[in-house]
């Protein structure tokens, strides 16, 4: 394996600024499939995250609308990335943004338009189509997407101010498929990228940030451990070791084993 | 089929896809406080436009109107 040349400086690691926001968690969680809402407000708090996501939907009338995730959640502690899963069409997801919008948070959307039910994967097509609009509409779109160098390009120019290549698909926990795809689209995007969906352990939340990315978005990883709180804790510290690592980069790899210890100096 | 998205029966509207009885004068304010629900958490989309908050209390609402009412759950 050959190392970057563009290695930050080791000691000094500026904090994430996505959209102008600084972020000092390189960790994004999402609020989704916790066994109960005291659990993920605990989990969420240990991880560090400043950011989640959440998703729109209609309001429950039997339930007189107490799955609302606002009851439980602090909209000043944790800033709120609304998302558009579930949205199948570029006018779908537009829809859901502008419902997110609406409810007065701020213009962040996490766009994420799926082309197909089995795998979840992203209609790229369809994402960049929604992403033009909604960026021309001033909204700070986070985009979901496979990691096809040459979406997240577009996805760039489109005006997102951050492009989120999958590890792999939703809710897999099958980690980092393709490392050389995601750094690849690192070296060549300027805006932050946030590697989301398919961390499954803590050792693909470390070896997805050693590749330089600049942050993880992950839900079920924690959200469905047997213990969600300890997740949490183990993605917080594997992100920060994976970015460190990368930070400090690592030996190159070699086909033969090279001795740590002197070879002189041997003992007749 | 009958609380289905398109079929509103003579003075009812349909609020997240099932169908209501549309009260006289009923404002979409007046229609969140029957649901007992808190206009602050709720977005409102009136026939597939978005009603900003402050004009609840002066939205009427109409016969067949499609009301969705959402708000934010847990997801990733």
């Amino acid at each position: 394996m050959t190392q970057r040349n563009d290695t930050p400086n080791p000691s000094s690691d500026p904090p994430l600024v996505i959209g102008g926001k600084r972020f000092e968690s390189r960790l994004i969680l999402g609020t989704g499939k916790y066994r109960d809402n005291e659990t993920m407000v605990r989990a969420l708090r240990a991880s560090g995250t400043e950011m989640v996501t959440v998703a729109v939907r209609r309001v429950d009338l039997d339930r007189k609308g107490d799955e609302a995730i606002l009851n439980h959640l602090d909209p000043d502690e944790f800033f709120l990335l609304a998302n558009t899963a579930g949205c199948y069409t570029a006018d779908e997801a537009i829809r859901y943004a502008r419902l997110a919008r609406a409810a007065g948070f701020n213009e962040w959307i996490k766009l994420e338009v799926i082309g197909d039910e089995a795998t979840l994967l992203p209609d790229v097509q369809a994402t960049l189509e929604a992403a033009r609009v909604l960026a021309d509409e001033d909204f700070k779109v986070m985009a979901y997407t496979n990691d096809d160098l040459i979406t997240a390009l577009r996805l760039e120019d489109a005006g997102c101010v951050s492009v989120m290549p999958l590890a792999s698909p939703i809710g897999s926990g099958l980690g980092l498929i393709n490392p050389y795809y995601i750094r690849e689209i690192k070296s060549r995007l300027e805006v932050p990228v946030i590697v989301d969906a398919g961390v499954g352990t803590a050792s693909d939340a470390c070896r997805t940030m050693e590749q330089g990315v600049d942050g993880l978005l992950m839900n079920t990883a924690v959200a469905v451990a047997d213990d969600p709180v300890g997740m949490a804790i183990a993605m917080k510290e594997a992100t920060s070791a994976g970015r460190r690592a990368w930070l400090a980069g690592r030996m190159p790899m070699r086909e033969v084993a090279v001795p740590s210890s002197p070879t002189r100096g041997m003992l007749d | 089929m009958s609380t289905t998205e398109n079929a509103t029966s003579e003075g009812a509207i349909l609020v997240n896809g099932e169908a209501r009885p549309l009260e006289e004068g009923m404002t979409l304010t007046g229609l969140l406080e029957s649901l007992e629900l808190d206009p602050a958490t709720v977005v409102v989309e009136r026939n597939r436009e978005i009603v900003p908050r402050e004009r609840y209390p002066d939205t009427p609402l109409s016969e067949g109107d499609r009301i969705e009412l959402v708000h934010f759950v847990g997801g990733g």
